[in-house]
């Protein structure tokens, strides 16, 4: 195209030139990564974990399979065994997980199992810096999973989302908060 | 695979003509499309595309998940406006199952569709501008998407693949500090864009490298099937939002631009107007937006009745068209999607041949391709 700005090519350029001339007097927005971290958002989902209760000392999750089945990437199994607990009569979960497996990497993050699991056993945690050398690395079994839920429950003082939704109706007991340092296992 | 010998001689063609290879890892081409180029010197006197390296057979991956697992896929078409994808599928089967969305979903559905389209255009004029050789822009379009991305995190949890709109409604509602949020976002979004437009719509050497580049005639974008900026460029007032308006689009006051060339300026240009615009609807939206419940199914398993459904919307991009095809189970029979961006860089061969090839350049990123998109 045909430009005759003549003298005026180089009006552009400098008017650039003192973009970059303002910016570099201006606080930086970037912050240094590994050194450090920003903080994530409350629903930020990140892999998902199981959660552990308190209360009874065992998992919440039954192993009901229900988000086996509605995972889009099929990347979790489990299984069920009787709960020892349930006959001394100290738990109400009949059965109870026996192994839980989810390969993380071919989890999309899409927080489908969340939504559908019926005992607010599966939570999508905070973490997501997971890489690791070894190429099944990332196959998390049961242990690192509540492992991983326990540090979410701690970091975000966690309710049960269905006892949220009792005690916004009716507030007669205080909700079970799952307390900072203890560990059941 | 199409080797070089493949390519046509054409008569024209001389001792001197070389053969280039673009792509597939070329960064102006925006993902991994590739082109092959006969190059004499400086010109392009044949141009080959050559597409399909991020398949990813999303259309049949659709056939054996159930209806609302199909939105995971969606969200990763046009990764750039996920939203946008998640909502056109999302009306179409709440369409096929005859279900009405609350308001309060609808308007967040408009909220979140618009901030994604500013989201997607202001990655564009970053990476535009990178074509040309123009570093500065980039650093405050990303800017910009940052923050938007930050409030999408908030709502949805994630930053890209949301999953947030469900059938018939949206997974949750809105976060409590939302409206604080979005208004603090609104005031700098405005400035980052009028300081991104400042900076490069009309800078000299921005303006000659693509006024008048890469002009497309308004019968042969039509021709080609040309939707969105690309198309409203050449100076067709042709926008879903307006010719056929859907959700609550007929209740919000916005312009359609347009601009007469059809180059890649005007393609760019279009696309800075439209983002005010953009703007000036979720403004509008917020004002309006009621109270009320955003979900009328819950986590139901859908099962349409035996039906088929055609759905268009306005991306970012173009127009999206989902024709979804049930058969009475719990999985669609059939998805098509038709795709903005495959039309519009199907009209790139005739665009790039007899420019040289540093416009080739400009040209194919004027075209605002993703190619996650046109290869599914
Ligand atoms: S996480 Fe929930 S849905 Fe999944 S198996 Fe355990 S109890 Fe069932
Ligand atoms: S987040 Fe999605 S992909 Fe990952 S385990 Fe849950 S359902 Fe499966």
């Amino acid at each position: 195209m045909d430009t005759d700005l003549g003298e005026y090519e180089m009006l552009g350029s400098i008017k650039g030139m003192f973009v970059t001339l303002k910016s570099t007097f201006k606080k930086p927005v970037t912050d240094q990564y590994p050194n450090k971290r920003r903080p994530v958002e409350a629903r930020y989902m990140g892999f998902p974990a199981l959660t552990w209760d308190y209360e009874v000392i065992e998992p919440y999750c039954t192993a009901c399979m229900v988000c086996i089945r509605d995972c889009p990437t099929q990347c979790m199994t489990a299984s069920m065994k009787d709960n020892v607990l349930y006959k001394e009569e100290k738990s109400h979960r009949r059965k109870i997980v026996d192994k839980f497996e989810i390969n993380l990497n071919r989890c999309i993050l899409c927080g489908i199992c969340v939504e559908v699991c019926n005992f607010d056993a599966i939570v999508m945690s905070h973490e997501h810096e997971m890489s690791v050398h070894e190429r099944n690395g990332d196959r998390v079994d049961l242990i690192e999973l509540l492992d991983m839920g326990k540090r979410f429950q701690r970091d975000t003082k966690w309710i049960p989302p269905s006892q949220l939704k009792k005690r916004s109706s009716v507030s007669d007991k205080p909700p079970i908060v799952s307390p900072p340092d203890k560990d059941g296992i | 695979m199409v080797s070089y010998d493949d390519v046509p001689i054409s008569d024209s063609s001389s001792e001197f003509d070389m053969l280039l290879n673009m792509g597939p890892q070329h960064p102006s081409t925006h993902g991994v499309f590739r082109m092959l180029l006969k190059i004499d010197g400086e010109v392009v006197t044949h141009a080959e595309p050559h597409i399909g390296y991020l398949h990813r057979g999303s259309e049949r991956l659709t056939e054996v998940e159930q209806y609302h697992q199909v939105v995971t896929l969606m969200d990763r078409l046009d990764y750039l406006s996920n939203f946008n994808n998640e909502w056109v599928y999302c009306r179409a089967v709440e369409k096929l199952i005859g279900v009405e969305i609350p308001e309060r979903a609808e308007y967040i559905r408009v909220i979140l569709g618009e901030l994604n389209r500013i989201a997607s255009h202001l990655l564009f004029i970053g990476t535009f501008g990178l074509d040309i050789g123009a570093m500065t822009p980039v650093m405050f379009a990303f800017r910009g998407r940052e923050r938007i991305q930050g409030l999408f995190e908030s709502v949805s949890g994630a930053r890209m693949m949301h999953n947030y709109f469900h059938i018939g409604g949206l997974k949750e509602d809105l976060p409590e500090n939302f409206s604080d949020n979005i208004s603090q976002l609104i005031l700098r979004l405005r400035e980052d864009i009028e300081e991104t437009d400042r900076l490069l719509s009309f800078n000299e050497l921005f303006v000659s490298r693509t006024k008048g580049v890469g002009i497309i005639s308004k019968d042969l974008a039509i021709d080609y099937g040309w939707t969105g900026p690309g198309l409203r460029a050449c100076g067709v007032r042709y926008d879903v939002r307006k010719s056929e308006p859907y959700s609550v689009y007929d209740r919000f006051d916005f312009k359609i631009p347009t601009t007469l060339d059809g180059d890649c300026w005007d393609r760019y240009f279009v696309r800075v107007m439209e983002m005010y615009e953009s703007l000036s609807i979720v403004e509008q939206a917020l004002e309006q937006m009621p109270e009320g419940p955003v979900n009328v199914l819950g986590r139901r398993l859908v099962r349409p009745p035996k039906n088929d459904v055609y759905m268009k919307a306005e991306n970012p991009r173009g127009e999206i068209g989902i024709y979804l095809i049930s058969d009475g189970s719990d999985k669609p029979y059939r998805l098509k999607v038709r795709p903005p961006s495959f039309c519009n860089l199907s009209a790139l061969k005739e665009l790039i041949t007899d420019s040289y090839v540093a416009d080739a350049v400009v040209i194919l990123g004027s075209l605002d391709i993703v190619l996650g998109e046109v290869d599914r």
